[in-house]
């Protein structure tokens, strides 16, 4: 095939001619490549994929052309137009995405800007803190067991083994309520818990008590007269101070780390006999690991087992408490007591709602 | 108690690699609390032995201020005669002290020394720090020009030798105890260590040397050697007579009298010390050795001026309206209670607590009587925190002394007081009482090894009641069981049951010893139904932005005046605390809302005003002429009706939960404005409490106080109210100085109808069809019986019932007013027509036209 008998076929036939073809080709490609955005994309369209474009009046030309042309010229002018809707639709796809990616970019913000519309809450540490010294016993198949805090003189002294005359009775640490004559005291412990408890559960029981407890102490940084404690009981057949002291370990751990641990101290309570002060070993401690005073444990006495009913040369139990600021302040070393009990929003909202 | 080192020891065979560190361990092993470890003596450079020769009184000063030559040592002997100071002093500190001491005799060295002190006289022999020493708390001595003069050294106090606290003059020793210039170091004895020992208080023979170094020989397992065992010879006759009226309060009485005291004999160094070393200020023989024996032996002694006793010593209660001036000058009105020593002239002993300054021994005695009395521990007790007298005798009192001490104590004294003060003990000795043996306790032998959970070496139990004093016995009961019987000593009271004796061998054996095993898991059930409740309601709290505050319950009676309550308002009725911190807040509080108002308050005058609080807490409802608490004894379960009666008497402490809202609840921001927080939110803060508790509440309006009146909605839970809930009264926020438009929520917690399982809606799959409506109704129609009635009318396709406008103007008339709703209708098992929609709707407004009278607005 000679180019001058292409060129004789410009219009009509002519326009079959494969030069023809591909110089529509290119046209289209070009102008889709100079449309700068989807509006000249569009404005363009007509002149390469409109009716009238050369491509779609080459289409029509095969008709007119003899009947063995018609197959080779008819692939060509489909390769033609596929060529310029190719060049359209990747051109469109570019521009849209351009558009799209302009869009977001026009859309972007400022996403340090502060969102705090609804200022948060949160719940005291000491809470949180007794919710979870809680749960380790659970765990442990322990019960929470709960009690009033304006409580009966005697089960907060009298079925704990406190001796009428004993120095923790006197006003000088302890808040009484009521007539003179009511025999009723803000509980100086969580202990009554424990005689309430033997008094109405069936044996064994295995309880802690988490609760606000009173002391006539002024306020200062290291005392408050209300405050908080978590108290321990296991009353079962042949329970032993090995016992209490492997449970004591497993809640040390439990709240300082897998490190953590007890050493016993002998001590006096009326309670329990024998009796113990329990360091626990911290290892974050101010000035590096090491043992901290952390409460009283000890064999419930077995004076106490029987003014609540229960046998002693049966059943012999445990009992553990601990103060939950003492706890607080040198596990989240907190430096002043009155943080706690003074109700400093600034205090509480960044402990949110799990210290 | 302070102890020295040297004199715990003094009791023990103990091996050179015993430390003061050894010790302390070995009491924090047995349960005797270390307060503190203090090194004595810790001075170094040159301390002498000084004689004061001359005393010049500079008067020109604000205070008076001596300027003392002090003899320093004997001449020549560092080959340097004479004056030290010549060529450091000006001309006039020179004085021509040397010339009067001429004639030939060498002149000794003195020291030219300033000095603030006034207890000292010329001739005394005194501690100088010369220049160069260096004494505790690293304070080194320079010659140094002052008041004028050039001083030369400082005259020590035994408190800066570190030996006590006594700061109250210098220190003098007794004559003859040193000559100038002799190493003060030595002669004082300096190098020491003293412990402050705190025993626990069943363990009142522990508040002594001798029963410190008891326990120290248990826990080294050394030789003790008791400093009771003495001598004490057969009396002849009576000291003094005696009529002991009150045997309960006083077992036991013993007297013994020493005559011919030389009424000014010091007291010796090696007591004054140890005195000093326990933190006590020497006074005179008589009182310092009482003192020293009750150091020693743990049972405090009583001395009396044998003179100034009038007539027999009555020991008896003390009758009303009797008086004492005791030794510390205090007039003392007794009570009928407290124990007293009489004469025929009245009181003049607060027993075991303190002396009577009529027969205080003062420096003329020479006849002196001594007392030793076993006393009731718990009516010392009472005695000392009644008239806050807490003694030295009393602490130890208290706790109980060895009642078979009384007689070896006195003699311990009168010998003291024999050799040192050159007295006479008469051979007479006054006892009134008998020592009871303490009953044996028998326990089987194996019993520690069971509450301990160790299995013990043969012998352990024997040897450690042994140990501690007590007379065993071991034999076989009728069942095989092998028994342990043990008498405990006379000076352990605490000894009544066999976990008294496990405790005794556990610890002796070191609880270190104790394995760590956990107990056989029960099975649990976990939380209480309630228990989940309080924290589901105390996360849903905070979680929406409230932050948790724990206020006291104490609470003043003037605020229910601020809150506006009528006099016969339930939360006035308040149970009392007889000894509250502060005197105006001595009531137990009703309600939480004022330990909230009061965290508001403090937050906003610290600068924070927009504040969300809670508090969940127990309240405290005074009950009706509530019966005293009876005391049902502890020897055994006490009796069902006795229990019902003790509980009962503890009143009601239904836990409350409480918000209070203050300033905004949205805060303005650069998103805009925010939002104040108003009556709704404490409404709303009611619904969350009840959603969290899975329950719902009820809404209604309510005139209560301390709300607002038109603000205030009544929380109704199954039927019952259980809280209040809206803005706080105009009146009341003045009253309080609160924010306007505070507004709170507070109710019953525990008035919640507890809900285990929540039932499960039906979720239908079909279209839902949305119609709106819009009712006229009455002003003062609550919105809550519209939305009541919508629902009833509606039916079971009604779904959903959502106000979403409410209108009031003119276009619907005066006292009237316009609530559009949403109304949302679905059926559970096909797809709503239009028509069946719209009878729906239809019935739901005629429900409401027929409740409430509304009109469809157009």
């Amino acid at each position: 095939m000679s180019e001058a008998s292409d060129k004789q076929s410009a219009s009509g036939p002519a326009a079959l001619a494969p030069d023809t073809l591909q110089a529509a080709v290119t046209a289209a490609e070009q102008a889709f490549a100079a449309a700068a955005d989807l509006d000249e994309l569009a404005a363009v369209k007509p002149a390469h994929l409109g009716d009238q474009a050369p491509v779609p009046q080459a289409k029509r030309a095969i008709g007119s052309l003899p009947k063995e042309e018609k197959a080779d010229a008819g692939k060509r002018v489909n390769e033609a137009r596929q060529a310029v809707q190719t060049a359209y639709d990747e051109r469109l796809a570019v521009l849209k995405a351009e558009r799209d990616e302009k869009v977001l970019a026009e859309e972007a913000v400022d996403v340090t800007l502060p969102w705090d519309r609804v200022p948060r809450g949160a719940r005291h540490p000491v809470t949180t803190i007794a919710e979870r010294v809680s749960d380790v016993f659970v765990g442990m198949g322990y019960e929470i067991a709960e009690g009033p805090e304006l409580e009966a003189e005697w089960f907060n002294f009298d079925a704990l083994n406190f001796g009428k005359d004993h120095p923790a009775r006197q006003l000088a640490d302890t808040f009484y309520a009521g007539d003179e004559d009511s025999n009723l005291v803000l509980r100086t412990h969580t202990s009554p818990v424990q005689a309430r408890t033997l008094l109405h559960r069936d044996l064994p029981v295995y309880i802690v008590c988490p609760g606000r407890t009173f002391r006539t102490d002024e306020l200062d940084s290291t005392h408050t007269p209300v405050f908080h404690q978590v108290e321990g009981l296991a009353v079962d057949k042949g329970l032993t101070m090995a016992h209490l002291r492997g449970t004591l370990d497993a809640f040390a751990k439990a709240i300082f780390g897998e490190e953590s641990g007890t050493r016993f101290r002998p001590h006096f309570f009326p309670f329990t006999e024998p009796s113990a002060e329990v360091d626990v070993w911290f290892p974050e401690k101010k000035g590096g690991a090491g043992w901290v005073e952390w409460g009283g444990c000890g064999m419930v006495n077995p004076n106490v087992l029987r003014a609540c009913g229960v046998d002693p040369e049966v059943y012999s139990g445990f009992a553990f408490g601990m103060g939950l600021e003492r706890t607080l302040m040198f596990r989240n070393g907190i430096p002043d007591m009155r943080d706690m009990v003074e109700g400093d929003v600034r205090f509480t909202v960044p402990f949110g709602t799990e210290a | 108690m302070r102890v020295p080192v040297s004199w715990l020891t003094e009791h023990l065979e103990l091996g050179d690699d015993v430390t003061a560190d050894t010790l302390v361990e070995a009491f924090v092993n047995l349960g005797v609390e270390v307060e503190s470890v203090e090194r004595v003596g810790d001075v170094t450079g040159p301390l002498v032995v000084g004689r004061v020769a001359e005393i010049e009184e500079l008067t020109e000063f604000k205070k008076p201020i001596r300027y003392c030559r002090v003899e320093i040592g004997e001449p020549g002997s560092d080959g340097d005669a004479g004056e030290t100071d010549g060529d450091a002093a000006e001309p006039d500190d020179v004085e021509d002290a040397s010339d009067e001491m001429a004639g030939g005799l060498p002149k000794p060295r003195t020291n030219g020394i300033v000095c603030g002190a006034r207890n000292f006289a010329e001739g005394d022999l005194v501690v100088v720090a010369l220049p160069g020493a260096t004494l505790p708390g690293d304070f080194t001595i320079a010659e140094r020009k002052t008041y004028g003069r050039v001083s030369q050294g400082m005259i020590c106090s035994a408190k800066e030798l570190g030996i006590g606290d006594d700061h109250s003059g210098i220190l003098v020793l007794p004559p003859g105890t040193a000559s100038p210039g002799d190493d003060a170091r030595e002669i004082l004895d300096l190098d020491d260590t003293v412990l402050e020992l705190t025993p626990t208080p069943d363990r009142g023979y522990a508040l002594s040397v001798r029963g410190l170094a008891r326990e120290l020989s248990c826990a080294l397992d050394v030789p003790f050697g008791d400093p009771a065992k003495l001598d004490v010879p057969e009396p002849e006759g009576e000291a003094w007579p005696v009529r002991v009226e009150d045997p309960e309060g006083c077992p036991r009485f013993v007297l013994r009298r020493v005559t011919g005291l030389d009424a000014g004999a010091p007291t010796p160094w090696w007591i004054r010390r140890r005195l000093l070393l326990a933190g006590m200020r020497p006074i005179s023989l008589a009182v310092d050795v009482t003192n020293y024996v009750m150091l020693e032996l743990g049972h405090p002694l009583h001395a009396f001026d044998t003179g100034s006793i009038k007539g027999d010593l009555v020991v008896r209660r003390a009758e009303e309206g009797e008086k004492l001036t005791t030794l510390d000058d205090a007039e003392r009105a007794l009570d009928p209670d407290d124990v007293v020593i009489a004469d025929d002239t009245g009181v003049i002993s607060l027993a075991g607590t303190m002396g009577g300054a009529t027969t205080e021994i003062g420096t003329e005695s020479t006849d002196v009587l001594l007392e030793a009395a076993h006393w009731d521990p718990a009516s010392i007790s009472r005695t000392a925190r009644r008239h806050r007298l807490f003694s030295e005798a009393a602490k130890r009192f208290e706790r109980f002394t060895d009642p078979q001490l009384c007689e070896a104590a006195l003699e311990r004294a009168a010998k003291l007081l024999r050799q040192h003060g050159d007295g006479s003990i008469q051979p007479g000795r006054t006892v009134v009482g008998e020592a009871e043996p303490a009953p044996a306790v028998t326990m089987p032998i194996n019993l520690p090894d069971r509450v301990a959970g160790v299995r013990y070496e043969r012998g352990v139990t024997v040897g450690r009641l042994t140990q501690i004093g007590c007379k065993v016995a071991v034999d076989t009961a009728d069942d095989g069981t092998t028994l342990v019987h043990a008498v405990p000593p006379s000076w352990r009271s605490d000894l009544t049951q066999p976990a008294d004796l496990v405790e005794e061998v556990l610890r002796l054996e070191g609880y270190d010893s104790i394995p760590s095993e956990l107990p056989p898991a029960p099975a649990g059930r976990g939380l209480t139904e309630a228990q989940r409740r309080e924290r589901a309601v105390s996360r849903a709290l905070a979680e929406a932005g409230y932050v948790e505050v724990l206020p006291f319950p104490f609470v003043s009676d003037a605020v229910w005046d601020d809150f506006a309550l009528p006099a016969d308002d339930a939360r006035r009725r308040t149970v009392e605390v007889q000894n509250p911190l502060e005197a105006d807040k001595n009531r137990l509080t009703t309600t939480l809302l004022p330990g909230l108002l009061d965290a508001v308050q403090r937050n906003i005058s610290r600068g924070t005003r927009d504040v969300s609080l809670f508090h969940i807490g127990q309240v405290v409802l005074a009950g009706d002429g509530q019966a005293a608490a009876p005391d049902p004894g502890v020897e055994g379960r006490p009796a069902d009706d006795a229990l019902a009666a003790l509980e009962s008497a503890v009143p009601d402490q239904p836990r409350h939960v409480a918000v209070v809202l203050a300033g905004q609840r949205l805060r303005d921001g650069w998103w805009g404005k925010g939002e104040t927080a108003g009556w709704a939110d404490a409404i709303q803060a009611a619904r969350l409490v009840a959603a969290a508790a899975k329950t719902e509440l009820e809404v209604e309006a309510a005139d209560a106080l301390p709300w607002h009146p038109g603000r205030c909605a009544r929380l109704i839970a199954d039927g019952d109210t259980v809280g209040y809930a809206g803005e706080l009264h105009p009146k009341v926020l003045e009253a309080l100085e609160l924010p306007k438009r505070t507004v709170a929520m507070e109710l019953n917690l525990d008035g919640l109808p507890l809900r285990e399982v929540r039932p499960a809606p039906s979720i239908s799959a079909f279209p839902p069809v949305l119609l709106d409506v819009a009712l006229v109704v009455d002003a003062e129609v609550p919105s809550a019986q519209v939305a009541a009635a919508l629902r009833d009318g509606g039916g079971d396709l009604l779904e959903d019932v959502a106000l979403f406008d409410l209108y009031t103007g003119e276009q619907v008339g005066e006292g009237k007013r316009s609530l559009a709703y949403k109304l949302r209708f679905r059926a559970s098992d096909r797809t709503l027509t239009a028509e069946e929609a719209n009878e729906a709707r239809d019935a739901a407004v005629a429900a409401v036209t027929e409740r409430v009278g509304a009109t469809l607005r157009g």
